[in-house]
């Protein structure tokens, strides 16, 4: 056993310094289906397999056509009068033997048909090139059980997603370029204690080039404030000024040269970023007066708990800011100094995140459950400021004529380049398909009379959503040609794109999109839409 | 250049097809070579009417490719003319070279081996580790030590009927103008920056001009991606008509070194700490004898224990297993490329939040050092040491350069003022370096010849005096 974990730690090395033990066992508990095995299909399913998902289900009653059989596991010949499903499955085992395949012969439909709650029991259910009608039920089903349902589809050289979830909550969304959480403009009492200790104008040389910027800034600022009636540094002039103010502080030698304090330089440097007063996002404000974070009780999930701990502690011990996030950036210093004012930082996230900790225990206690402490570590309260939750449309909200999302539709298609033009064509297609059985221009000989036939769908499709918008006839020729072909190179961006949102939705970390993206390899560009 | 790519010139053999990581968009040329149209609009046949080809090709196997190569449509290129020869120059003619058989490559290949490209040869020069099958699926448990190139190569020929892959287990650097020249485009998954600049300066190279007049069929156009974590690129680049990986040289972000007096009397962080056992005191003690192997956990060990005891001498925690093996691993310190400044031919993705992509034209620098033809400026005084110009060449970001070599002619003769790689060399030169430029016999408009790892051919500059 101990043989194995240590080998999966080594296989998923690159892997679990993105997410961590923790988001590797969220995958590995995970059980994924997929509908319809074809290019787009097993390449999701193969980037969903070898970082390790505990199970997968392929949903397909296809058979193994000329096309399928030159996709990614090229399926041989022998395999011709094999179910796709069973074919497919075969071959994504292969790729990583700690993940259990299976499959169901059967079209959704059917299932949809016979025995809806079958796909209760998945963690997201991936839906690929499927027909309109289909994708509406099989939606709403999933929607009623809160299952996530990511919707795939490649379409020549166009890619489509679309996420259908009620409610996401991300506690680790791992944000790019945060600012850091220095509280100087409202310094803590132990840091304030800390700074006392430091006398800049008594220390010898070494000392005094190898204090952290942080202290210096610190204490010019107290400066400053005593000298302009408490008003922090706002505008530019203030802070060119403050920032002289610092660079006067530099040594000077015997020649009244200035020394090399790159210390000194590193403060005047941030003093910009560190000026920021400290406040509460206002992402996170509209999650605290969201009606899951007052309403408190023995069903909310744990993030709102959490969230709503978070919010108390705001207007108490926090004084209207969040707990402190307790991380300082590198900075020139010798080691002592830097590690002690580390602390300093590092022992007020603690107490805060203890504080944090106590108005969940109340909380829970008030609806009567008991504090599990794994899900409510310490560390999950460091996220406080990044805490975010995606909300989509359902599907049927989308296709309503009475909800359809018109401004966003009309807004985009005034832009010419805007990809929203893809969309449209996409719903005009699987009307066709709705109304003849096929999808246009499959064969030669039908690209150019289906030309007109597009037309008429697209023209019945803006009429019925009272669409004042115009589509050049470019793209129905377009979309003629393309003869509904999946083209591998697409099927396999949409491949990495679709398994990546999978692993966000299950593992909780990094943020999904919401709640429709496209993607155009014509151009290589891509948008996200709002529908 | 208005970015748009006019091959109206091409060898009566040749089809340009412009090729991102992510799609192909199919160029042809025009004029010399007389096409055949299909009139598929009368044609009361499957697209996939006949076999032309060995019977390898089973019924609608490349029907999603002909779609796009038989067919009009209203945003191809200019040029582009719907034919079946479009096809067969895919499966029979256009030679393709892929570069690195890692995460990236490993998907190249499947992609194009399943868009019809077969004559394609791959340049590897590493093995298999265990930390890369939970990506690199060409390969399995089994081909664990085994080179990367044959063991990608075989795969795809085994399971793509038709495919020829050829493997190389070598170093690009292994190879001269002669094997590069036989390829139609070359594709790179590499992971690493100077990688790229050697396989850019090889291609410049290649360029032949009549006249000052650029010879378009000496262009192999070169297409390059990288990832790092949630973020990739692509780029397409047409040697000598746009940006090359030099021109936007600046663009990368510098890597991460930190300051050896950090290092080695200061440390604060737990990354200093691992440095410090990596790289000073793992070559004095010599654990194991020879270099440091990131894939040994034995060797990893090592540097973790020591490590830990230099943090606890600092009271710096933070320092596991994971970030050692991070840190001692060749692959965290060849930084793979990471646009933040979008360059027309190139792509940034970041699915961090959403997903985010950013599409835009680079531009070529007006005094690239690799593909601008321009003889670098060089501009010191007279009295400036030698060490100041090593310093430049080396940290200027638009150089970047490694370990150059500067040799020059004096009195009719070659001299090396300064040269790294070879050991009894760098002793016989290293006195030049506290010299200054008027002390070596160096004049105003000097030219000096620097070669360094970042390119196959020696970059000119002309020094100039300042006051």
């Amino acid at each position: 056993m101990a043989a194995t974990k240590a080998s999966k730690e080594q296989k998923y090395d690159r892997q679990l310094r993105l997410w961590g033990d923790h988001g590797q066992e969220t995958l590995e508990n995970a059980h994924v289906c997929l509908i319809n095995a074809t290019a787009t299909g097993t390449e999701i399913l193969k980037n969903l397999v070898l970082p390790g998902i505990g199970a997968f289900t392929i949903v397909d009653g296809h058979t193994v056509s000329g096309e399928d059989k030159r996709n990614v596991f090229a399926l041989t010949l022998a395999l011709m009068l094999q179910n796709r499903a069973q074919a497919a499955t075969e071959l994504l085992q292969e790729l990583n033997s700690d993940v259990s395949g299976n499959f169901v012969e059967e079209s959704p439909d059917k299932l949809l048909d016979n025995d809806p709650e079958f796909f209760h029991r998945f963690t997201i259910v991936i839906g690929v090139q499927l027909p309109e009608s289909t994708c509406l039920r099989l939606g709403s089903v999933l929607w009623s059980a809160s299952v996530p349902f990511l919707v795939c589809k490649t379409y020549g050289l166009i890619g489509y997603m679309r996420l259908a979830v009620q409610e996401h909550t991300v506690i680790e969304s791992h944000p790019d370029n945060a600012l850091e959480d220095l509280r100087l403009d409202q310094p803590f009492g132990e840091f304030k204690n800390h700074i006392q200790s430091y006398d800049l104008d008594s220390m010898d040389k070494k000392d005094h080039s190898h204090t952290p910027w942080i202290i210096i800034v610190a204490k010019y600022l107290e400066k400053w404030l005593s000298e302009h009636n408490g008003q922090p540094p706002k505008n530019y002039k203030d802070k060119e000024a403050f920032r002289q103010l610092i660079r006067e502080g530099i040594l000077k030698n015997e020649n009244g040269v200035p020394e090399d304090e790159e210390n000194f330089e590193e403060a005047i440097k941030n003093v910009n970023t560190a000026l920021n007063p400290t406040k509460v996002p206002s992402a996170v404000e509209d999650l605290f007066n969201s009606e899951q974070c007052k309403n408190i009780t023995s069903q909310t999930p744990d993030f709102w708990v959490m969230l709503r701990a978070v919010k108390e502690f705001v207007h108490n011990e926090g004084n209207g800011s969040l707990p402190v996030r307790g991380t300082i950036p590198d900075m020139i210093a010798d080691s002592q100094k830097f590690i002690n004012l580390q602390n300093v930082y590092r022992e007020k996230a603690m107490q805060d995140a203890v504080a944090v900790l106590k108005h969940v225990e109340c909380l829970l206690q008030s609806v009567g459950k008991v504090c599990c402490k794994p899900v409510y570590s310490l560390n999950k309260c460091k996220n406080a400021s990044f805490l975010r939750v995606v909300r989509c449309r359902s599907l049927t909200e989308e296709y309503s004529v009475d909800s359809v999302n018109k401004d966003e539709i009309t807004s985009c298609m005034d832009s010419p380049d805007s990809e929203m033009v893809f969309y449209l064509m996409l719903r005009a297609v699987d009307r066709f398909y709705q109304q003849h059985s096929r999808y246009p221009g499959v064969y030669n000989y039908q690209v150019e009379e289906d030309i007109s036939k597009l037309k008429l769908c697209v023209n019945g499709l803006l009429q019925e959503y009272s669409l004042n918008v115009n589509i050049k006839d470019d793209y129905i020729h377009e979309f003629c040609r393309y003869g509904a072909a999946e083209p591998h190179t697409v099927a396999a961006f949409l491949g990495g794109s679709a398994a990546q949102e999978a692993i966000k939705i299950i593992s909780h970390q990094f943020v999904p999109f919401s709640n429709t993206f496209i993607y155009n390899a014509m151009s290589q560009t891509s948008a996200t839409l709002q529908l | 250049m208005d970015g748009k790519y006019n091959f109206t010139i091409l060898k009566s053999t040749q089809f340009f097809i412009n090729t991102t990581c992510l799609n192909p968009i199919f160029l042809s040329s025009s004029r010399e070579k007389k096409r055949r149209r299909i009139e598929d609009l009368t044609e009361k046949m499957a697209v996939d009417g006949g076999h032309r080809d060995s019977g390898c090709d089973w019924d609608g196997r490349w029907n999603h490719v002909r779609k796009f190569l038989e067919r009009p449509g209203p945003f191809t290129h200019p040029d582009f003319e719907p034919s079946t020869e479009s096809l067969q120059f895919l499966l029979e003619t256009c030679k393709i070279l892929v570069i690195g058989a890692g995460g990236l490559g490993c998907e190249l290949l499947k992609n194009l081996a399943l868009s019809g490209f077969r004559l394609i040869h791959v340049v590897d020069m590493d093995t298999i580790d265990v930390s890369n099958l939970n990506r690199q699926f060409l390969f399995r448990p089994k081909d664990v030590g085994r080179p990367k190139a044959e063991v990608a190569a075989d795969f795809i020929n085994s399971r793509i009927p038709g495919c020829k892959v050829v493997p190389h287990f070598k170093k690009i650097q292994d190879f001269d103008e002669s094997f590069y020249r036989q390829f139609h485009i070359i594709v790179c998954g590499l992971d690493s920056i100077i990688a790229r600049r050697w396989m850019n300066g090889m291609l410049i190279s290649l360029l032949s001009y009549e006249d000052g007049v650029l010879d378009p069929s000496s262009i192999i156009p070169l297409i390059d991606g990288g990832t790092e974590g949630f973020k990739g690129n692509a780029r397409v680049i047409l040697p000598g008509m746009t940006a090359c990986i030099d021109c936007t040289l600046e663009l990368y972000p510098p890597q991460i070194n930190f300051p050896m007096c950090t290092i080695a009397s200061m440390p604060r962080l737990p990354e200093h700490c691992i440095e410090y056992a990596r790289i000073l005191q793992w070559p004095k003690e010599k654990p194991f004898g020879g270099i440091l192997d990131g894939d040994n956990p034995e060797h990893i060990q090592w540097v973790f224990d020591r490590a830990q005891e230099r943090a606890a001498e600092f009271n710096i925690t933070g320092v596991t297993y994971r970030l050692t093996q991070a840190a001692c691993a060749t692959e965290v310190f060849k930084i793979a490329t990471s646009a933040y400044i979008p360059l027309n031919n190139y792509l940034v993705f970041n699915d961090v939040d959403g997903l985010y992509t950013y599409t835009f034209e680079a531009e070529r620098k007006e005094n690239c050092s690799a593909c601008s033809q321009v003889p670098q400026d060089l501009q010191f005084p007279p009295s400036a040491k030698l060490q100041e110009v090593l310093e430049y060449l080396t940290e200027n970001a638009s150089l970047q350069m490694k370990s150059p070599a500067i040799t020059t002619t004096l009195e009719g003769k070659n001299k090396t003022l300064y040269l790294q790689s070879v050991k009894s060399i760098e002793e016989r030169t290293r006195p030049n370096l506290c010299k200054t430029l008027k002390e070596l016999g160096l004049s105003d408009g000097q030219e000096l010849a620097v070669a360094d790892v970042t390119t196959p051919q020696t970059v000119l500059f002309k020094l100039n005096f300042t006051a």
